[in-house]
């Protein structure tokens, strides 16, 4: 496949502009960063799903349309299982010879937020990823049903609040702790799984582009920061992300057929959780006297995860 | 290149097998399925054809109902032939992306092997699933038995790929009495089914990059009322279209098909309006009364569900002499009357002999129909032609164990 040289930001981000820049994103979402770096990563054919969610309601409203590649819309959990319709299409009209321009390398994509990933349509994504289709399953985890305004979804970390776990005189907002996705879909036997960032775009790149050559089903976390529901100044939303690695709060690492678990990103200097959470209106209760457990909590399971990976890392079994 | 399968002139199939066989014969490009009791083995069926050879597709098997129809609707986007079959509660749990199907125009063949749906669960034939669908959007059409079930599916591609139509087909069939009754079917050979069926002309697919096509767009009330008044026109427009593709069918075969199948209707006095299986008791039931009794009875089949076909059914019931109706709903009516009732008195108020006309529930589950049944609900049609007037309940129960059940009294005059 054509690689897109990713040295420099300004060229990289200008390149390839299949995601027009007219949609209803909200100013500082970080979705359209990462579909655009996606999209910017390859020159090859996309055909792309999405699921129902922020992405999908923001960019394919009739008449128009900010997608200049083929794209589909179904449902709120079926985006994996529209790609890997498209993609058992193309393996049998490429077999008959009915394509138009058989010889032009496809890639499939699918979009879900962390809703339809981790949530409703997890059964369907689980599926397609049992079935061994070529494609690459992107969740866009912004940690919340932002779509419908902000309800708990099972990525929402423990303590942040949310309209349907609030923090209120009895709560301190979520209390169970968010599904670990990567692990779940790297023990279906893909041959690529990683969590990204987009502040780390170099790196992100490089994943995507690893998962788009990579035949099989991968699958990519990456952490979109929510201005509306996370509440942040929408300039903010890379400096929010950097707080996020760079806490360990959400680490960058990659695993290579279910067990060879690669660390992406090393802060050098790590950052208490204080400074992340503290800087968002969905963590601002947990600085009450009453809520500091909560934090000491958050800290012990982050330096926990950040010692298993490592562990992962080292082992490579 | 598919292989040739070798066919006899006459098969000994049933339903179930008549319908992979069509599915074979039309090379469909994708089939994404889930099993469920009785339309299995379809898709069993199917995975014989593609693990011998006999298909040159993709056979995707999903985790679910709901994701062989997405999986139909990714793949039918990629412009090609896709066909799915199902029943019951995986039709039930297929329902929402049927919608989908239908809106986007995506030419996709779902074979439905008609079954109750629960609760109580059930795995037996009724017409449940099949009236779950009838505001899907979907050309509904069925088949009264196994040589039907191959006949009708393979109309079923020509119809809904035909340009002007775009739009998804079922084609239904009884569960068990039609789906696991074995029967001589006199098919096609797989040139000659092809040829009639005839070539996937793709349309906006998404495999061609020249000209990226967004699918599945959002519309709010500035533009979804207007998708949903053309789809539905295609809808009712396609009535053309299956009329010329059953005549095309004729041609080739001999055997005739129509949006209405009608039954000694020229000289009826009373008739028994009703689908699937049960047509052909129902005829028997007729002739045997006109024989034994000299009643005069009649039976009208909507083959074709959706589009209802309320030209076709008010020309039936226009019969001069036609003094009482009965239509039988194989279906739970969940609080109302049954769907064909509602469906055929309104035809039949526009008629200018406006027929009595009453209502059956029967064979819900299973239940057994049988001819003796069938003459005596004629019987009684006849007994209210001779009093004048409709001397039972509108709607009653068929074959119902315990003391009888019906509702609505006729206002007599």
């Amino acid at each position: 496949m054509a690689i897109t040289s990713i040295k420099n930001l300004k060229e990289f981000s200008t390149n390839n502009d299949r995601f027009e820049g007219a949609h209803l994103l909200c100013p500082g979402c970080a979705h359209s960063m990462i579909v655009r770096e996606l999209m910017n990563c390859t020159d090859d054919n996309l055909v792309i799903s999405s699921n129902t969610g922020c992405l999908e309601v923001s960019t394919a409203v009739y008449p128009y349309t900010s997608w200049d590649t083929s794209w589909i819309h179904i449902g709120f959990e079926n985006a994996a299982t529209a790609v890997t319709g498209a993609e058992a299409m193309y393996k049998a009209r490429k077999r008959k010879g009915t394509l138009k321009d058989p010889d032009a390398p496809v890639k499939f994509v699918a979009f879900g937020g962390d809703g339809s990933t981790y949530d409703i349509g997890f059964q369907w994504l689980s599926g397609a990823m049992e079935r061994g289709h070529d494609f690459t399953y992107i969740c866009l985890d912004n940690e919340n049903y932002a779509n419908t305004g902000g309800q708990r979804s099972s990525a929402t970390p423990v303590g942040a609040t949310t309209s349907t776990a609030q923090a209120g005189t009895h709560s301190y907002g979520k209390k169970e702790k968010k599904k670990d996705i990567v692990s779940i879909m790297a023990a279906h036997g893909s041959p690529y799984v990683a969590q990204l960032a987009p502040n780390k775009w170099k790196i992100m790149a490089k994943g995507f582009q690893k998962a788009l050559e990579t035949e099989g089903p991968c699958f990519i976390n990456t952490v979109s920061a929510c201005t509306t529901e996370w509440k942040f100044d929408p300039k903010d939303t890379i400096h929010i992300t950097d707080l996020a690695t760079d806490s360990l709060m959400f680490p960058i690492y990659e695993i290579i057929d279910g067990h060879e678990l690669n660390i992406l990103y090393r802060p050098k200097n790590v950052l208490k959780v204080e400074d992340y959470l503290g800087a968002q209106g969905r963590y601002r209760h947990l600085f009450k006297p009453e809520n500091k457990h909560v934090i000491e909590q958050i800290q012990k399971d982050i330096d926990k995860n950040w010692e298993l990976l490592q562990r992962r890392e080292e082992v490579r079994i | 290149m598919a292989k040739e399968f070798d066919l006899n002139e006459v098969e000994v199939w049933d339903g179930n097998y008549a319908a992979s066989q069509a599915l074979r014969q039309a090379q469909i490009d994708v089939v994404a399925a889930y099993p469920i009791t009785p339309s299995t083995p379809i898709v069993e069926g199917y995975g014989s054809y593609v693990a011998n050879g006999y298909i040159d597709g993709e056979f995707v098997m999903v985790e679910s109902e709901h994701a062989a129809m997405s999986g139909c609707i990714g793949a039918a986007a990629a412009g090609g032939r896709v066909a799915t079959a199902t029943s019951s509660q995986g039709f039930a749990l297929m329902a929402e992306v049927l919608y989908q199907a239908s809106g986007m125009r995506l030419p996709i063949v779902l074979t439905v092997v008609n079954r109750a749906l629960a609760s109580p669960l059930n795995v037996r034939g009724d017409h449940s699933d099949m009236y779950l669908g009838r505001d899907s959007g979907w050309i509904q059409i069925d088949a009264f038995n196994a040589q039907e079930a191959y006949d009708l599916a393979l109309c079923a591609f020509k119809i809904g790929e035909n340009q002007s139509v775009r739009l998804p087909v079922m084609m239904h069939q009884d569960g068990f009495t039609t789906s696991h009754k074995a029967q001589n079917v006199y098919p096609l050979k797989d040139d000659v089914a092809y040829k009639f069926v005839g070539d996937y002309v793709p349309v906006d697919e998404m495999l061609d990059f020249t000209r990226p096509v967004t699918h599945g767009a959002q519309t709010e009330e500035d533009w979804h009322y207007e998708h949903k008044a053309k789809q539905h026109k295609a809808l009712m427009d396609s009535r053309s279209v299956i009329d010329e593709v059953f005549a095309e069918f004729k041609k080739l075969t001999g055997r005739e098909y129509k949006r209405v199948e009608t039954y000694m209707m020229e000289d009826a006095e009373v008739a028994l309006v009703l689908l699937g299986s049960s047509v052909e008791s129902a005829v028997l039931a007729a002739k045997q009364l006109r024989e034994e009794e000299g009643i005069k009875v009649g039976v009208v089949a909507p083959r074709c569900f959706r589009p209802f076909p309320y030209d076709l059914i008010r020309e039936a019931l226009d019969v001069p002499s036609l003094k009482a109706v009965c239509c039988m709903d194989k279906s739970a009516p969940g609080g109302a009357m049954g769907a064909l009732f509602n469906e055929v008195s309104a035809a039949a108020y526009t008629t200018s002999s406006r027929p009595m006309i009453t209502n059956y529930i029967y064979g819900l589950g299973g239940r057994d129909f049988a001819i003796d049944e069938a003459k005596r609900i004629m019987k009684e049609q006849k007994a209210h032609v001779d009093a004048g007037h409709i001397t039972t309940n509108i709607q009653q129960f068929s074959g119902l164990r315990g003391p009888k059940l019906g509702f609505y009294e006729t206002r007599r005059s």
